[in-house]
């Protein structure tokens, strides 16, 4: 008997998988689900994560999101926004972003939509995709799987860089550039069907394929054995509930805060 | 010297870096005073948050070098957005590393530094000015060469200086200040506190002392000077204050905010306008 658990924390406990088996690296969750990911993932399988507290230091163990109350963070080293460029060009780092547009090669942008002259919407800016996505693996979560996220043909700016051999530098492959994986609302995906074509490895708890399909707008591969996601551990509910997530943030994820099996109920 | 000096000092067209990042340590008033004098088509060179969304407001930039726009607080900034969605400004993307690779090659005095960053992204395929270059070595590999960002004036805050412009950083990111100072021919500071070079704390306080004073060309003492943006550990970001500016969407709210921020003739107005020391001391310190 598996204990309920919302959407939110099916998103959270299957994005932590991104640093799973990656040793001593810097763990960077940019937005609350990825972050709640590296920090569960650092609380639960890999210890050996670094991460900071969002602003200059290095912290032991994950600080909480929301009102902190009196806690202190357990301040363990220094990492300056210096600091990160020169550790990421270096390689040991996996990040988990969320991009506004992907396309078929795993490109993405949150730069601009529309035309580079006078784009129809403005966005933050490349920030830093080129450099990791060409210097270390990293991994995507997309909170609204739909058409216009995954886009047709290339997205309107390539920050991130994809798994695009026309754009390659002499047509090989950058040697550190990897996305490991894509969490969405719906399902889970990779890079590893046929030359590199986006592929479906697990569907959420109720979601069937066609939907994944209908809400993509190129085509996807699909593993030999399409598994169900599996739900968060009760070890991961209780540290998510009552340690990194105390005042329920990520009730606020997804409209109308569904169950991780959307067979069922949505949560009261 | 004055702010509003810092901002005579600059002519039309010249390239200007601005230091901080997005929601922190802003040189704000200096920012204001820009936005009070007539300069124009300004190149700005930033890790950018109000300092941008504000000088597009006010139609101060031409051409704008960098690698985002935002408060931190608040993800994105109408002002900037407005300015980029109707083609107001000419925008120049880089990586956030790259920023920092073509000021550090302008602080090293090189025309550029090799990176792989940026090779196969829009980055690059957008921007007819970037060159590669091949390895001379037997890797032969293909890399971008990063041009060097060269500026006319660096504008940075900081949190201490004594007039001689020996200055100090107690924030606890320095962020990329340091480069930009290197990079630029001038370099002008504000500052919390101006004090006496023997209250700088000696040794200890030295570690803070991130950029030698003969890069410095003048000192501006300007009080919670980085406001609405942090200036840790003294305040944090004024995010009510940040909505209200964003609020300034039309012309006529945009003339309102500046009357009642911006046309100010002294920083204690500006404190007293934005509700007074007291408010800003007890903003939160950014935390995420």
């Amino acid at each position: 008997m598996t204990q309920n658990y919302t959407l939110a924390e099916l998103c959270i406990s299957a994005t932590a998988e991104a640093w799973r088996d990656r040793g001593e690296i810097l763990a960077t969750g940019i937005g609350l689900v990825p972050r709640l990911a590296a920090s569960l993932a650092k609380m639960t399988f890999n210890p050996d994560l670094m991460m900071t507290d969002g602003e200059a230091y290095l912290v032991s163990e994950p600080v909480p999101v929301g009102p902190l109350g009196d806690y202190q963070p357990k301040i363990e080293g220094w990492m300056t926004y210096d600091k990160v460029f020169d550790n990421l060009w270096g390689g040991r780092r996996h990040a988990v972003v969320t991009p506004t547009q992907i396309d078929k090669y795993g490109q993405s942008n949150i730069t601009f939509i529309g035309d580079r002259s006078a784009p129809k919407v403005a966005l933050l800016g490349v920030r830093g995709y080129p450099g990791n996505s060409t210097n270390h693996a990293n991994s995507f979560f997309v909170p609204g799987h739909n058409t216009r996220c995954f886009v047709e043909g290339e997205v309107d700016m390539v920050g991130g860089i994809g798994y695009n051999p026309s754009r390659w530098p002499g047509g090989r492959k950058p040697k550190d550039f990897e996305i490991s994986m894509i969490v969405t609302d719906l399902a889970i995906m990779d890079f590893q069907g046929p030359d590199n074509q986006m592929r479906v490895t697990h569907l959420h708890p109720g979601i069937e394929l066609e939907q994944v399909r209908e809400n993509t707008s190129f085509e996807l591969a699909t593993a030999s054995e399409i598994k169900q996601t599996p739900a968060p551990t009760p070890e991961q509910l209780e540290i998510v509930r009552t340690f990194l997530d105390p005042h329920d943030l990520r009730a606020s994820v997804f409209k109308g805060n569904p169950a991780g099996d959307r067979r069922t109920e949505p949560h009261g | 010297m004055k702010v509003d000096e810092i901002a005579a000092s600059l002519s039309d067209g010249m390239v200007v870096g601005i230091g901080g990042w997005g929601g922190r340590r802003k040189p704000m008033a200096a920012i204001r005073a820009i936005l009070r004098s007539p300069v124009k088509d300004l190149t700005i060179v930033s890790y950018g948050g109000a300092d941008v969304g504000m000088l597009c407001a006010a139609g101060k930039i031409k051409k704008l070098i960098f690698g985002f726009v935002s408060h931190d607080a608040i993800p994105l900034d109408g002002h900037f957005r407005a300015a980029r969605q109707g083609g107001a400004i000419e925008c120049v993307d880089f990586d956030e590393g790259m920023l920092q690779w073509g000021l550090r090659a302008a602080a090293m005095r090189l025309p550029f530094l090799p990176t792989r960053t940026g090779l196969a992204s829009d980055v690059v395929a957008q921007n007819t000015n970037l060159k590669t270059v091949k390895s001379p070595y037997t890797d032969g590999e293909e890399l971008l060469a990063m041009p060097a960002i060269n500026l006319d004036v660096a504008i940075l805050h900081a949190n201490v200086s004594d007039k001689r412009g020996n200055s100090q950083i107690h924030s606890p990111d320095p962020f990329f200040d340091e480069l930009m100072a290197r990079a630029a021919t001038k370099t002008y500071l504000t500052v919390e506190r101006l004090v006496e070079t023997e209250a700088l704390g000696g040794r200890e306080g030295a570690h803070t002392n991130y950029i030698e004073r003969n890069l410095i060309t003048g000192v501006a003492e300007v009080p919670h000077g980085a406001h609405p943006t942090s200036c840790d550990p003294q305040y944090g970001i004024d995010v009510g204050h940040l909505k209200t500016y964003m609020a300034a969407k039309g012309e006529d709210e945009w003339a309102a905010y500046c009357d009642q921020f911006v046309n100010l003739p002294d920083q204690a107005s500006y404190v007293n306008a934005v509700g007074g020391e007291d408010h800003i001391k007890f903003l939160r310190l950014p935390g995420f």
